[in-house]
């Protein structure tokens, strides 16, 4: 994990709780939406809280694209609870608000989790998946897009797990018995489509 | 009546999220490693790959069906309430889905962080 991969991590905790928070802000001024009026919730975003919300909220998007482009899933998204734990501080010490013990417990709770999680490998996706990314991407060379700096790791086993140092996903097949590679548009078994 | 309502849109916005999360990284998956592809080929490269991706459009179309079941809960529930109990049974269902649809490997470490973030969050809704 690289300085900029945390910062990104960084960037989807902070930006996600404090597009929540704007969120909750104004859709309470906004008040209740019938259910006979739906379409009042496409209005709500005239609302500068809700506006400011869904700025912070992109932003939020933008970091999380980001992380999901080189970590797991399952990785990326203890992540963003971590920014419960950032709200709960915030409202002990800056807003003076009472925290109970048992929202310590959860901020305990969700610091173990993060940190099991943080203390793994960052890619874990089976091959599958890269092969059919491959295959919709075109060709090896393009599926593969650090081929130069060494990021792209020979694959190990069917279920290889990646290690977090390898900062880009394997996207074709490197061979060991040093046969030419095949065009990775006829690597069968696809998933991305 | 209101806690059906409001349970009924956290309901929504789980599945919604679970969908568009595993969508949205596949799709990502498929890009590649965004600051990498970047420093190759430019900024619009990264822009034209992730433009081109179906499943980018479905998994942001999912996330935003989401994210207005989260403004219909929110109208009607309180946050420390929605977006816990909402964010809670999406860990545990995007740990199922991503292993079943993104066949990543969930190890027991990842079960058992998964599960203390949800009881986590639960408790601070508390």
């Amino acid at each position: 994990m690289t300085f900029r991969k945390y910062l990104v991590l960084a960037g989807v905790t902070v930006f996600a709780a404090a597009g929540d928070s704007m969120l909750s802000h104004g859709m309470k001024q906004v008040g209740n939406i019938s259910l006979h009026h739906l379409s009042s919730v496409f209005f709500a975003v005239r609302n500068p809280w809700v506006a400011a919300g869904i700025v912070l909220l992109l932003a939020f998007f933008a970091a999380y694209m980001n992380a999901l482009s080189w970590a797991d899933l399952t990785y990326v998204l203890p992540a963003t609870s971590l920014g419960y734990v950032l709200l709960a501080l915030i409202a002990k010490f800056v807003l003076h608000e009472q925290v109970s013990p048992l929202r310590w417990l959860g901020i305990a709770l969700i610091s173990g989790g993060v940190g099991f999680v943080a203390g793994g490998p960052a890619l874990t996706s089976h091959d599958k998946a890269h092969r059919g990314t491959a295959n919709r991407v075109g060709t090896a060379a393009q599926a593969c897009p650090e081929p130069a700096e060494g990021d792209c790791p020979v694959e190990r086993s069917s279920a290889a797990t990646v290690d977090s140092r390898n900062e880009t996903p394997c996207l074709a097949t490197n061979r060991s018995d040093g046969a030419p590679e095949p065009d990775a548009r006829a690597i069968p078994g696809g998933v991305g489509s | 009546m209101r806690h059906l309502y409001t349970w009924t849109a956290i309901l929504a916005i789980v599945i919604a999220s679970v969908i568009g999360d595993v969508l949205l990284a596949r799709a990502m998956k498929q890009v590649g490693d965004v600051h990498a592809v970047w420093r190759r080929s430019g900024l619009w490269t990264v822009i034209g790959r992730i433009l081109s991706n179906a499943n980018f459009f479905l998994g942001v179309s999912s996330m935003a069906a989401g994210f207005f079941s989260l403004l219909f809960a929110l109208s009607w529930g309180d946050v420390s309430l929605v977006a816990p109990a909402a964010a809670s049974l999406t860990f545990i269902g995007n740990a199922c889905a991503a292993k079943i649809f993104l066949h990543e490997k969930v190890d027991r470490r990842r079960w058992f962080a998964a599960v203390l973030v949800a009881a986590g969050v639960a408790l601070l809704a508390g």
